[in-house]
Parts: C-alpha cells; sequence; structure tokens
C-alpha cells in the first residue's frame, strides 16, 4: 500500500517571509491529518502548495490516483490537474462562498461537479443532487433555492454536498467550521467525521480550533513560523505536549 | 506459559514543562510487567505515584521515553514504543480498548450513537452496533428514555456508564481501564463489576486502576505496586 499523498522538503516564501519550510509528511488512506498553529503559521499555505493551487519553490507532493498511479502533483499540466482536483480531490474552504457559485442554484452546485465527471442525464444529476442535499441535513425543498438566501452553516453544508458527490478519495479542508456559530459547528463536525468514515476518506485539515482537531483528526502537525514543531497521534500532541509552543497552545485553550 | 496479550519492559516517561524553564518530571522508570488472556492486573500505589501515567503510556496516549510495550495484535506481538500513529491506530481500533473517567464526544450526537460508533468503525452494521449498544446501556442502567439524547446533559455517573458502553461494544482483547467506577452509586457499581468480570472470563486481558477495595478485589488477579520515584522500584506483588 501507498500512502494517498506524500509531501517532503515543501518550502515557500512570499518575499523574505518565509510561509513554510521544509514541510513533510506520508498521508495514508483513510487518515485525517490536522494542521494545526495560529494565524500566519503557514497552515494555509501549505495547504494550497498540497493542494497544487500554489507552486512551492522547493520540495515535492506525491499523490497517488485511482486513475494515473503516482503523480506529482506540480509536474502535472494544468488541464490534469484540474481534471484531478474535480473527480478525485475535494476542497472545503472556510468561506462558503469561495468554493459555492453563489448565482446559480443549490442543485446546479452539486449538479455541475457531476456533469464535470460526465453525468448528462438530467433526472439523474437531479436525484442525486437532492439526495445529497439530504445528506447534509438540508431540506430538499431548498434544491432550487440560490445559496444567496442560505445560512453560514447551510452554505458550508452545501459545499461539502458539492465537494462530495463526485466521490472524491481525497479533501482538503481549510477551517470548515471557522466563522460558524458553535451549535451550527457542532452539527458540522459530526457531518463531516461521519461522511469521513462511511465514504473511507483521506483528509487534510488546517484548523486552529484545537477542539475540532481532537474531534476530526487522527494525527497532528503543529506549525509555527512556518515549520512543523511537533507531530504525531492527535491525542498524544494534546495531552502530551513535547515542544514549548505546542504546550503553550495546549495551555492556552478555554475551559468551559 | 501462554504468550502474554501486553508485554511491558524498562518503560521510562519524564514529563518536560518548558513554560518551567525545561523543568524534567520523572514519573515512571523501568516498568516491566505482562498480562495474558483472562488475567486482571491492578496497578495500586499512592496518589501521584504515577498509575494514570502508565495506562496512558500503554495506550500510547503519552509517549514512553524508552522501554518496549509489545502488544499481541493479530497473533503477532506489536510493539508500540516509536510506532507508526497508524499502528497505534490499528491497535486501538481492534486489540486494546481504554475507559477513561471522562467522556469527549462530538456535542449532539445521541448517547445510542456514541455508543454504537467504534463497532461500525469496525464494519458491523449500523443496525446491529445499535442494538447491542441499547443492551450495553440497558445492562448499565441508563434509562431508554435517555438513549436519543447526547449525553452532554447527563449526571456524571450517567456519562461514565456511557464511556464504559462505548468502550465495552466492541470485544477488545486488551482492556486499560482508569477507575471505571469512580463516580457511580453502589448498584451501578455492581452492575460494571459485573460486565468487566464477564471480559475476563471471556479471555481480556485487563489493567486498571480501581481505588475502591471492594472493586478491585473482585476484578485483580494480580497487583502491580507503582513506587513514587525515588522509593523502592516497582514490583509485582
Amino acid at each position: 500500500m501507498n500512502p494517498i499523498l506524500s509531501a517532503s522538503g515543501l518550502g515557500k516564501r512570499f518575499g523574505d517571509r518565509v510561509a513554510c519550510r521544509d514541510v513533510g509528511f506520508d498521508l495514508w488512506p483513510g487518515e485525517v491529518l490536522g494542521v494545526v498553529g495560529e494565524s500566519g503559521s503557514g497552515k494555509t499555505t501549505l495547504l494550497n502548495c498540497l493542494a497544487g493551487r500554489l507552486h512551492p519553490e522547493t520540495g515535492t507532493v506525491v499523490y497517488d490516483s485511482a486513475a494515473y498511479g503516482q503523480v506529482d502533483v506540480h509536474d502535472l499540466s494544468e488541464a490534469r490537474r484540474r481534471l484531478l482536483s474535480r473527480t478525485e480531490w475535494g476542497f472545503v474552504n472556510q468561506d462558503a462562498r469561495e468554493g459555492l457559485r453563489m448565482g446559480v442554484s443549490a442543485g446546479a452546485n452539486i449538479g455541475e461537479r457531476l456533469m464535470a465527471i460526465g453525468a448528462r442525464h438530467y433526472g439523474d444529476i437531479r436525484r442525486t443532487a437532492s439526495e445529497w442535499l439530504g445528506r447534509v441535513e438540508i431540506e430538499q425543498d431548498r434544491l432550487d433555492d440560490r445559496p444567496t438566501t442560505y445560512s453560514g452553516g447551510m452554505r458550508q453544508r452545501l459545499q461539502i454536498a458539492r465537494n462530495l458527490v463526485s466521490g472524491p478519495r481525497l479533501v482538503f479542508m481549510d477551517e470548515p467550521t471557522g466563522g460558524l456559530d458553535v451549535s451550527v459547528q457542532a452539527r458540522i463536525l459530526d457531518l463531516l467525521r461521519g461522511l469521513v468514515e462511511t465514504l473511507h476518506l483521506s483528509a487534510v485539515l488546517v484548523t486552529h480550533d484545537l477542539g475540532v482537531a481532537r474531534l476530526l483528526t487522527h494525527r497532528l502537525m503543529v506549525m509555527q513560523g512556518g515549520r512543523v514543531v511537533e507531530e504525531g497521534l492527535t491525542d498524544q500532541v494534546l495531552d502530551d505536549p513535547q515542544d514549548a509552543y505546542t504546550q503553550m497552545l495546549v495551555a492556552s485553550i478555554l475551559p468551559v | 506459559m501462554t504468550m502474554p496479550a501486553l508485554r511491558v519492559s524498562g518503560l521510562a516517561k519524564s514529563f518536560v514543562v518548558h513554560a518551567q524553564g525545561g523543568l524534567a518530571l520523572p514519573v515512571l522508570r523501568n516498568v516491566s510487567l505482562a498480562v495474558s488472556a483472562g488475567e486482571c492486573l491492578a496497578l495500586v500505589g499512592p496518589s501521584g505515584a504515577g498509575k494514570s501515567t502508565l495506562l496512558r503510556s500503554l495506550y500510547g496516549n503519552y509517549r514512553a521515553d524508552a522501554g518496549s510495550i509489545l502488544v499481541r495484535h493479530d497473533k503477532a506481538l506489536v510493539e508500540l514504543v516509536g510506532a507508526e500513529p497508524r499502528t497505534v491506530l490499528d491497535v486501538r481500533s481492534r486489540t486494546m480498548g481504554f475507559v477513561s473517567q471522562f467522556l469527549r464526544v462530538i456535542p449532539r450526537v445521541p448517547a445510542v450513537d456514541v455508543v454504537a460508533a467504534p463497532a461500525i468503525r469496525l464494519g458491523m452494521a449500523a443496525r446491529d452496533a445499535r442494538v447491542r449498544a441499547e443492551f450495553l446501556l440497558g445492562v448499565l442502567g441508563i434509562p431508554p428514555k435517555l438513549w436519543p439524547l447526547p449525553p452532554a446533559t447527563f449526571s456524571g455517573g450517567e456519562q461514565q456508564r456511557v464511556n464504559i458502553a462505548r468502550s465495552l461494544n466492541v470485544d477488545y482483547p486488551v482492556l486499560l481501564l482508569d477507575e471505571p467506577t469512580a463516580s457511580l452509586d453502589a448498584d451501578n457499581r455492581d452492575r460494571v463489576v459485573g460486565l468487566i468480570q464477564q471480559r475476563r472470563e471471556a479471555g481480556a486481558a485487563i489493567v486498571g486502576i480501581f481505588h475502591d477495595a471492594g472493586v478491585r478485589d473482585a476484578l485483580a488477579t494480580r497487583v502491580y505496586d507503582v513506587a513514587p520515584l525515588g522509593s523502592a522500584p516497582g514490583a509485582a506483588v
């Protein structure tokens, strides 16, 4: 068995500021890897480098594709990478508006992904879109409404449906519950955990919320100033942090 | 002699507190023990001696500094000290269960689903896992009207029993128990003891911390003395 995603020596600068430096890991099928750290620690830059949205200056990202075998994400042609990102990957943005098309209906947002992988039968597309609305707990009579009429939590669930309808194997998530009310956040966490398990997804999840990381991830990488300062099983890192920065982060969690 | 389900040798664990200028707190040194199927080893020793630290190190929740923790997993012995995360996760999902004093779950998930989840993850059909979960919740005296509710609002004792049901819903060959009866009344304590006895008799290898002497007498087949560092090293009694 190969890792589904394998990064090594990743480095990226913006001007003379180092955004990430010498980051490497193997992600195995079915694993959810959390990347935690404070704002500016390089988490999102790393995620974008992994998903091919940004080009790192150093290092490689190898993805074990169902269709093409092992491919270097940054050696692929733009067309091939776009195809991969529509067929085998998902990307859930913190701001659902960036991951959705706000001007078309919810059904079209989901159906568009299906058409991108070859679905043509209108009735089938509509039925599948409607099923997925149900799976992410949106009333099915909202299928023809635009996401502009949805609440923040509904938009995030719609974005999740749009990403998962095409049956991806690997999902990148950038603060998927950031900016939502805590009551909404709990439902989305439960939804995401259930989907990750039943669909046997692999995922890389960026969050600054250690509570979210504890509930959703198997492994953690802690980033500070663009470097990984600690990694391990999620409960190990949170319950027995070794690095000074991780100890400070864990000690800073507010009790409720 | 049968091959032990769990064999620990030379285990050491200390904590380094960076906020205290890198202060090192050694807790465990040269711990060695073995537990076979059908045995229950009770960890004893004064408060602060490191019983919980030992139990958490066995589960891989705390990272040992030195030594070896071998677990029988799929008929082979797997080393947990320094193991890859996915190895530890695999051992935890199929071989080694842990009952802590605290329930940590996603908010707003019904108790019955909390209990069913580990079995579903192992491939049991959701319906079967739920039937088993309801059976265990019933045996542990959680009233059926609470089953569809999230446990966040339950009493401490109820949450602890949900936690126990969750860990017993899979037949783990190795069970680690950290004060499984801590906040329970006498009736519920006896129910929990009965369930754990059944597991032991069915061949589970158990390591536990039981402050209640009656519970310890009912469950333990041997004790292991965890001595605070500075005094004599721990020895099997």
